[in-house]
């Protein structure tokens, strides 16, 4: 079948199979860098995606479902050069290591400042349940993340 | 200090954050060519077993698949991963010949279209498998009785013969490191107690978020480049060259960034198969573990079991200690005897021991092999000789702390592999330490140093 959507801001036109996922299609197919392969069933949050401003996990959901949509992922955040607030907390914070959690930490994390300006502590480790990092320890990400938090 | 130096004593920021966070930083799953085919593997369904036949009939007729790889295919397909250093002699193959020691090891290499007719294919080839008992117990594998899995006729690496890379060749070997120093049967018939203790530490897998992930691509004058997520490019060159029978400088390893390593990603345990691969149909061939593989079939943190027998003056002194290590290594060598000297070697810890006997056993079982994590082979000795240390003190009934000062190193001393300890800052740490930790210690204790 042949989609057509919006990602980061531009539109796409793609023919696909019906089984297959939106992951593939953005890092096989459209040669999507920040968009990461980790579980393929997820449990890990490194392919994590915003289809219409939410969070999903694109190893999960089908390609077909995006289309007319809007898909967006973490190398459209930065405008110009300039970094949003959260990834300049993430620099500053030194929270990322290896890196390869990084882009799904940071949209879990946008969508849910969008939806909730001043998370509590344990409505912040709810939205990163699905999140995981093997290098850092999750400290300077909560670290980086309070930061961002108005409080 | 930070006024001395540009650089010491500040914070400088990781060269990669700024990819990171803008998604930029390239990974090896993002490499991609034209004309680029995608490999599976046929597993093994049983730890242990002959290899009867392998039928790669119906698979081959699947629309889609380019070639069905084998054993016969590796042009030199025995190799052992740390030849570099000496270590051997070789027991793991690329591609199995006639047996198979773990399950999971890869039997032979669907290349086709994409990943999925790949994995469809792999599952239409037959392999007839006569099921051999395995071996999966370290203690059980040293019995006499024990089912024997490696060639030289005996579940154990021979240390002492030139096979563990830092003895001569020719000499008799032995199935076990040895480190003695002093008498350690008198010091335990002198002792005023002797303390046992028996430590286990499981396999743990590293779980990268990245799982592996490799693109070799064959390039003019029978030379490869190879795109791979590994800690270690030299190793993957001179494995690579080994089992391909060409130089060295025919092979650029390009390593990119790797999401996460631990460890988990020193051993060449894949790209040989995707050079071998790529070789084989002249084309760039990919080949991605999916989550499960990297559970089941990637390294782990070896099993260990560690026994002491300390013996003890009622002062308060180490007298002696009697240790045994088995460390398992799983079905193939790797780099486990490196593993098993470093931990042996260090079985005292950082504290004084006069009298010692260690031995250390690298063990094969029907599992699949271990090799490096963080810390390799020191985690596991420090976790027992520290349980051990608490287990002491508290036999002579005296706080551990002071145990451990009295005992720690002193400048001057000799550790039990005969070195000079000249860099003992035991005592000065611990003071530090428990001055973070809040913890109070009696003014005999702090009055004490390495020197002296």
């Amino acid at each position: 079948m042949r989609i057509r959507f919006r990602l980061d801001g531009q539109s796409v036109e793609v023919d696909v199979k019906h089984t297959e996922t939106l992951l593939r299609v953005l890092k096989d197919r459209l040669g999507v860098g920040s968009v990461h392969f980790g579980c393929g069933e997820g449990s890990c949050g490194a392919c994590i995606v915003l289809i219409d401003g939410r969070p999903r996990y694109s190893c999960l959901t089908l390609a077909g479902y995006v289309d007319g949509k809007e898909v967006s992922t973490v190398a459209a955040l930065a405008r110009d050069g300039e970094l949003t607030e959260i990834q300049k907390a993430f620099v500053e914070n030194n929270a990322a290591q290896c890196g390869y959690c990084t882009p799904g930490m940071i949209l879990i994390v946008r969508a849910l400042l969008e939806k909730n300006p001043s998370p509590s502590d344990e409505e912040l480790f709810d939205a990163l349940a699905g999140n995981l990092c093997r290098c850092t320890g999750y400290v300077p990400i909560i670290n980086a993340i309070r930061s961002v938090i108005k409080r | 200090m930070s006024e001395q130096f540009s650089i010491v004593g500040k914070p400088i920021m990781n060269a990669q954050l700024l990819g990171h966070v803008t998604g930029s930083t390239q990974y090896v799953d993002e490499i991609s060519f034209p004309g680029m085919l995608w490999m599976k593997a046929v597993r093994s369904p049983v730890p242990r077993g002959k290899i009867r036949r392998i039928d790669t009939s119906k698979a081959e007729k699947l629309p889609g698949v380019v070639r069905i790889i084998t054993a016969k295919d590796v042009p030199n397909n025995i190799h052992v991963n740390m030849a570099a250093i000496g270590i051997g002699p070789p027991d793991e193959p690329v591609l199995p010949e006639d047996e198979v020691n773990y399950k999971g090891e890869a039997i032979c290499l669907v290349v086709a279209k994409d990943e999925e007719t790949a994995a469809k294919a792999a599952e239409m080839v037959e392999v007839e498998i006569e099921e051999l008992p395995p071996v999966l117990d370290m203690e059980e594998a040293l019995k006499p009785s024990a089912p024997v899995i490696k060639k030289w006729g005996m579940n154990a690496f021979i240390f002492g013969s030139g096979m563990d890379g830092a003895t001569r060749p020719g000499r008799p070997g032995r199935p076990l490191f040895l480190v003695k120093r002093g008498e350690v049967e008198i010091a335990l018939k002198q002792a005023d107690y002797v303390v046992e203790g028996s430590y286990l530490i499981p396999p743990i897998e590293h779980a990268p978020i990245e799982p592996h992930v490799c693109v070799a691509k064959p390039e003019p004058g029978q030379r490869l480049t190879i795109y791979t997520t590994t800690q270690a490019p030299y190793f993957v060159r001179d494995n690579v060259a080994t089992i391909l029978n060409i130089p060295p400088s025919n092979i650029r390893v390009v390593a990119p960034a790797v999401g996460g390593g631990f460890g988990g990603k020193v051993d060449p345990e894949f790209e040989m198969q995707v050079a071998v691969a790529a070789m084989c149909v002249g084309r760039p061939v990919k080949w991605r573990w999916t989550r499960e593989e990297e559970f089941t079939i990637s390294t782990t943190r070896p099993a260990v079991k560690i026994e002491f027998q300390d013996a003890l003056s009622k002062d308060g002194l180490i007298l002696g200690r009697k240790a045994r290590l088995l460390h398992d290594s799983g079905a193939y060598t790797r780099t486990s005897p490196y593993g098993v000297i470093k931990a042996t070697v260090n079985l005292s810890g950082p504290y004084y021991i006069p009298n010692v006997h260690y031995e250390g056993y690298c063990v094969y079982t029907n599992r699949q092999p271990s090799s490096a994590m963080r810390g390799y082979g020191v985690f596991e000795f420090s976790y027992a000789v520290e349980l051990q240390m608490e287990r002491d003190a508290k036999k002579l009934g005296i706080d551990s702390w002071e145990f451990r000062f009295k005992n720690a190193y002193r400048n001057g001393q000799v550790s039990a592999t005969g070195k000079l300890i000249d860099d003992a800052y035991l005592i000065e740490v611990m003071k530090e330490a428990v001055a973070l930790a809040g913890v109070s210690l009696p003014n005999h204790l702090l009055q004490m140093s390495s020197w002296g």
